[in-house]
């Protein structure tokens, strides 16, 4: 067992950067670069993965015991730390941020799946998008991703997981738009709705995440604090902070003062940081992105759409785990098993065969995150689901990927057929990962999806709720459903007589990067999941895995806090009915991966049965599902109509009211103006000429007696005289 | 007690040396022969260029970021008979903005290459106006503030009617007008203050409102204080632009050339918030506190609602200047939530949104400039022409949008927080229920949808005109060319070093902003 040391930190430190520094060159100078670059981020990515699984296996695999083995001190003190708000240390923690480095055994697993498949899907993007004009730009691109996704993992607080969450909805958002600059690209025009699409629909769970981690930044420390002055805990008082540690310890302690209960306004916040995951992982009612942004280019797909990005909305429900009170996880199982199933379904009826493996995805997740809320155990098998989802997924995509490129741009299953002895290598990785998806013992999928339906069975056999049952049905049907669409699609594309004479002839296997990949990503999906028999198998404890991610138990428990969070809501697990739900468990998935199995085998690979017999049958029920029950028309037609609605009827409102307030105003002054210069002209200034023309009609008559004779204005003079004396001597 | 901290050392002529060297600028000009165009560009350059050294050296150099109070501080008496000084001095709150004003007046003028009818009197107006703005930060007297105020007006109407779009002059009115009306209201509400407290210097009328100093008659059911608050918000909302003081910024936007669009969404603007941050709230911090929550209730509308009608918008430019009313609403809601990062949040984003909208008035010059039209739905398809445009566009839409990683997610995230964080408004039985909850509480959820709705309309527009089908019209449109690039990428890069490095606009106003809580929460 070996403790991170500072140097440790740098390393981890490195993965992030390097692809980071490559982007920065490859954006620059990469069309100049010979072979436009990717070598240069093939080689960073190569270096990567060497570290993340060297970093795997020397301290997270052979990891045992409660203490862990990151240290704080690293990450504060001599680890490197990145002070964000300010640069000075005098500003006092809670209004400063602190990023640091979090290498637990959640971010082992997860960066060391990251790392490996980010490479592999490199390699195999310098084949598959050989002689694309945007060549250069794709791989500065995926490179960003890469940095963002593995940033991502590293952080120590939210906001900095935030902040790459976003930033990976970016570069998702540029890569979803490959095509949509692309003259020669077909979908164009659907390229670039499909990218404006994927961003928004994510934005939505984004802000729920975000307005989330407000609340519990803000309202955790002063619960806390009030707590501490009630007595309720002993401690000093905390300041806000972003940090997980601090999350988990304050939420932990008041959890604890509360008897067990969390309080309501944890429940509110809970509920909106698996917002954020609903949006990011794709879950019912938000998954409306993941099929439509398989416009983007394949390794785009296998790598973000399928391996990465979308499992960090699981991997964010992981962190957040302890801050989830019962009734947000019974919400959460609810939401995972009924994607789960809702996505199967659709996936029985697509024909293109990327299609079906982006419904298959959702699927996937959705069991990811039922498990998950399922607590206990459950949240072991969803996190080790995502690791192992992660490997045979990317490999689907990627021979899904090698067919396209094989069937030139063909994407229809319905005209494929027959492939099996064209391309030999892609479907036998294919068939190898198909094997893994659908839980065939040995192979990887069946370690991570056997676990979830046995804690689905143990938790409900514990807690007999609604959600619980809902998942115990639901699981097992969607399983049935995972294993019957993916063999239809073995047996449509590889089996049988080709179905379109053109496309067939002119089929071939790919070029060595390609298949090179391939064949990597293969070889993970068969043997992934044998790191989970590094310990007893058919215990539910002791196991490594099971240890790794519990890490959130061992920090509190380290820190000489009393309450084992993860353990509230954990479900007590007796030895008998752990042992029983096990046992029901391999039961269950053994039959209905053969159920599965012999259905597509009956009616696709011995078309013993016609589908559109079946089809016809199911009538509307069937026209239901194919046409994805209608969600995308229903989104369209309340929440997009209804915003451009309230856009055009508010643009209305400017322009009418608020605008028309102004300009009445202006108007009334204009109008109180013109009425002004009338009353001057008139008014005014009429009173004014008045006086003047009266002046002037007096003064004319005036000027009558204005004659110029002397004679008579000595009579006038005389005759004032006289009358002057006259009223003298009168009076 | 010295409220200037005039003491020697502080003293300085800088300030009086950065906002006169562009009226030295506007002389020059005035005497270069109007045909000789080339040295107008080239002086008007020049002396846009040297307070843009001489604010950089301040920003890195003379101003110690750690020291509380105003700095670089030049104080006399200018007209006795009535006690006006001229005293200038810059804090935390004012020496990022001198800064972006340098900044974006200097990029001002290669970006006024492609302006119609561009002549000697442009650039005389043009400087005339840096004069006007970098004065308006500086000033500590009311009067002087005032003064600047009127002086920033004038050259902006004429900038608008002579050299701008089809329906200048009714945009220019307007713009006028409406301004005015805020000036008059300024001025009355800086007599009553001085009638009141006998001085128009601002520190002194901090340090008599912090006490509870002012003496005026309560008229018509309200308190003196509450008058000058809401005559001087007015004032300064009208400027931000606040709801529903708004709409004359579409009409200015869209018929101004793009430099003026530029230096209108970056700087004026923040001429409001900083007009509130300076001469407002601090002076009647027990008003301020009392309609706190009226002002959040705006700051919340402007976001949410300017958003909605930026998304309704089909012309590009209009859609921008509605993006500018959305965003200075965030300005609004961190001012009104009275906290730290609020505060912090509100300073940042009128530097953020100063450099990104600025950015994005770019972007559409650009465009507009090729295509002589602005309408959203004529384009298609201008990346595959214009590559390396496209990839300038998406950091700068992107930067507005707010995506972390740049600078308008620091700024609001920081105030959605801090908003988030308020306690405005909250009542002792709902503290005492646990139930911690009020009005900044729901505004903040309800901003929400503001953000969404951002991204809406910024991921429609940069659809519709640059991805997709290429509208055949346009195919051969030159890429963006050097000279545009040398507006753009400044701010660019501004972007994004903000967005990863926010310290070097945080640390500077932290002890300002420090103080300026501790004025603001200090009655309550």
């Amino acid at each position: 067992m070996n403790t991170l040391t500072p140097n440790d930190y740098l390393l981890l430190l490195a993965v992030p950067l390097i692809p980071l520094l490559g982007y920065v060159v490859q954006i620059f100078f990469g069309r100049n670069l010979p072979r436009k670059g990717d070598w240069m981020l093939l080689g960073g990515m190569f270096i990567v993965m060497c570290i993340t699984v060297y970093m795997f296996f020397v301290h997270a695999m052979g990891h045992v015991g409660p203490a862990p083995f990151w240290n704080e001190s690293a990450m504060t003190a001599d680890g490197p730390v990145f002070r964000w708000l300010y640069n000075t240390s005098d500003v006092p923690g809670d209004q400063n941020l602190i990023a640091g480095i979090l290498y637990d055994g959640l971010a082992a697993a997860m960066l060391m799946v990251v790392g490996v498949v980010s490479f592999l899907v490199h390699l195999f993007s310098s084949g598959y998008m050989a002689g694309d004009r945007r060549y250069h730009i794709f791989f500065a691109n995926i490179s960003l991703f890469t940095f963002a996704m593995l940033g991502l993992i590293l952080s120590d607080n939210i906001l900095f997981l935030f902040v790459f969450w976003e930033l990976m909805g970016f570069m998702s958002y540029l890569l979803i738009g490959h095509f949509a600059q692309d003259p020669d690209s077909p979908r164009i025009k659907h390229a670039a709705a499909a990218c404006k699409k994927a961003f928004l629909t994510t934005r939505v769970g984004d802000t729920c995440l975000f307005f989330g981690m407000a609340m519990f930044y803000f309202l955790l420390p002063r619960e806390y604090n009030d707590l501490l002055a009630q007595g309720a805990i002993e401690g000093e008082r905390v300041i806000s902070s972003f940090r997980f540690v601090d999350l988990w310890t304050m939420g932990g302690q008041i959890v604890e003062a509360n008897n067990g209960e969390y309080p309501f306004w944890m429940s509110v916040a809970g509920l909106f940081t698996f917002g954020g995951t609903v949006g990011k992982s794709a879950q019912f009612p938000l998954h409306i992105w993941l099929p439509d942004a398989m416009e983007g280019p394949t390794p785009v797909s296998a790598m973000i759409h399928a391996a990465t990005m979308v499992a960090a909305g699981v991997f964010l429900l992981g962190r957040m785990f302890p801050m989830m009170s019962p009734e947000v996880l019974q919400i959460v199982i609810a939401v995972g098993a009924f994607t789960a199933l809702f996505a199967a379904t659709i996936g029985c009826t697509v024909n293109d065969i990327k299609g079906v493996l982006a419904y298959s995805t959702i699927s996937q997740l959705g069991f990811m995150v039922a498990a998950i809320g399922t607590g206990g155990l459950g949240i072991v098998a969803g996190l080790f689901h995502m690791v192992t989802h992660a490997f045979f997924k990317a490999c689907l995509f990627l021979s899904a990927g090698s067919v396209i490129h094989g069937c030139h741009h063909e994407q229809d299953m319905q005209k494929m057929g027959g492939l099996r002895k064209k391309m030999p290598i892609t479907f036998m990785c294919m068939l190898i990962c198909t094997l893994a998806i659908a839980g065939m013992p040995l192979f990887a999928g069946y370690y991570s999806k056997d676990r979830i339906i046995a804690s689905v069975i143990d938790s409900t056999l514990t807690q007999w709720r609604g959600a619980n049952v809902f998942a115990l049905v639901a699981l097992p049907l969607a399983a049935m459903l995972t294993t019957f669409y993916m063999f239809r699609l073995i047996f449509l594309t590889f089996f049988g007589e080709p179905r379109d004479q053109h496309i067939h002839d002119h089929a071939h296997e790919s070029p060595i990067p390609m298949t090179a990949a391939l064949i990597g990503l293969a070889s993970l999906g068969m043997f992934g999941g044998h790191f989970w028999l590094a310990g007893d198998p058919l215990s539910n404890n002791g196991t490594w895995f099971t240890n790794l991610v519990q890490w959130q138990t061992m920090y509190v428990t380290s820190r000489g806090g009393s309450l084992d969070l993860t353990s509230m809501n954990m479900i007590a697990v007796t030895e008998h009915t752990a042992h029983t739900g096990h046992v029901w468990a391999v039961g269950v998935s053994l039959s209905v991966l053969a159920l599965g199995f012999f259905a597509a085998l009956w009616i696709y690979g011995l078309k013993k049965l016609d589908p559109a017999r079946i089809t016809s049958k199911l009538g509307l029920v069937y026209e239901a599902v194919r046409d994805k029950y209608y969600v995308d028309e229903a989104v369209n037609g309340s929440v997009i109509r209804g915003t451009m609605g309230l856009a055009k009827g508010q643009k209305w409102i400017d322009e009418n009211i608020i605008d028309g307030t102004v300009l009445g105003v202006g108007r009334l002054g204009r109008g109180l103006g013109t009425l002004c210069a009338w009353i001057d002209k008139n008014i005014v200034d009429g009173a004014v000429n008045w006086v003047g023309n009266t002046t002037q009609a007096l003064g004319s008559v005036a000027r009558l007696l204005q004659t110029g004779r002397i004679q008579q204005y000595v009579s006038f003079a005389v005759g004032g005289a006289l009358l002057l004396a006259a009223f003298h001597i009168l009076t | 007690m010295d409220l200037l901290n005039t003491n020697p050392d502080n003293l300085s002529t800088l300030l009086s040396w950065l906002t006169f060297l562009p009226l030295i600028g506007m002389c020059v000009v005035l005497l270069l022969p109007a045909s000789n165009l080339r040295a107008i560009k080239i002086t008007a350059g020049v002396f846009t260029f040297i307070p843009l050294v001489l604010a950089t050296q301040m920003y890195f150099g003379t101003f110690d970021k750690t020291v509380s109070g105003y700095q670089m501080v030049q104080h006399f008496e200018w007209i006795k008979a009535l006690g006006i000084n001229y005293s200038v001095g810059v804090d935390g709150l004012s020496m990022p903005l001198l800064w972006l004003t340098t900044i974006l007046f200097f990029i001002a003028v290669p970006a006024s290459e492609t302006v119609p009818r561009l002549s000697k009197a442009y650039f005389v107006l043009l400087l005339l106006l840096e004069l006007g703005v970098l004065g308006v930060f500086v000033s500590l007297d009311f009067f002087l503030f005032y003064v600047y105020w009127e002086i920033m007006l004038l050259p902006m109407y004429f900038l608008i009617g002579i050299w701008g779009g089809p329906q200048r002059e009714y945009a220019a009115i307007k713009f006028f007008l409406y301004t005015l009306a805020g000036s008059v209201l300024m001025l009355i509400a800086v007599i009553a203050l001085r009638l009141d407290a006998g001085t128009f210097s601002i520190p002194e009328l901090v340090a008599i409102g912090k006490a509870g100093g002012f003496t005026g008659p309560a008229l018509l059911g309200m308190s003196f204080t509450t008058w000058v608050f809401w005559f001087l918000f007015v004032a300064f909302a009208i400027k931000i632009p606040a709801f529903p003081f708004h709409t004359w910024l579409p009409d200015a936007h869209v018929q101004a050339p793009t430099p003026i669009s530029v230096i209108l969404a970056g700087i004026l603007l923040k001429l409001g918030g900083y007009g509130l941050l300076r001469g407002c709230f601090p002076i009647v911090p027990d008003a301020f506190q009392d309609f706190a929550y009226v002002l959040g209730i705006l700051g919340v509308i402007a976001i949410v609602y300017g958003a909605y009608v930026a998304l309704g918008q089909s012309d590009f430019k209009k859609m921008v200047a509605y993006s500018s009313v959305s965003h200075m609403g965030f300005v609004l809601l961190g001012m009104a939530a009275l906290t730290e990062w609020g505060m912090n949040g509100a300073a940042l984003q009128m530097f953020t949104h100063g450099i990104s909208s600025a950015a994005c008035f770019l972007v559409v010059g650009v465009v507009y400039d090729r295509a002589h039209h602005r309408d959203l739905n004529g384009f298609g398809g201008l990346a595959q022409p214009m590559p390396r445009y496209w990839a300038m566009a998406t950091i700068a839409f992107f930067a507005s949008l707010g995506l972390p990683g740049m600078a308008g997610f620091v700024s609001e995230a920081l105030t959605m927080v801090g908003a988030f964080q308020s306690q405005v408004g909250w009542t002792d039985e709902a503290i005492a229920s646990g139930w911690m909850w009020g009005p900044f509480q729901w505004l903040t959820l309800i901003a929400t949808i503001g953000i969404v709705m951002t991204a809406a309309y910024i991921l429609w527009a940069l659809q519709r005109v640059f991805l997709g089908t290429l509208n055949e019209k346009y195919a051969d449109f030159k890429d963006i060319s050097a000279r545009e690039v040398f507006s753009l990428a400044p701010l660019l890069v501004l972007c994004i070093v903000l967005g990863i490095f926010p310290w070097y606009i945080l640390d500077w106003m932290e002890v300002s902003i420090s103080d300026l809580m501790q004025i603001l929460t200090f009655a309550g």
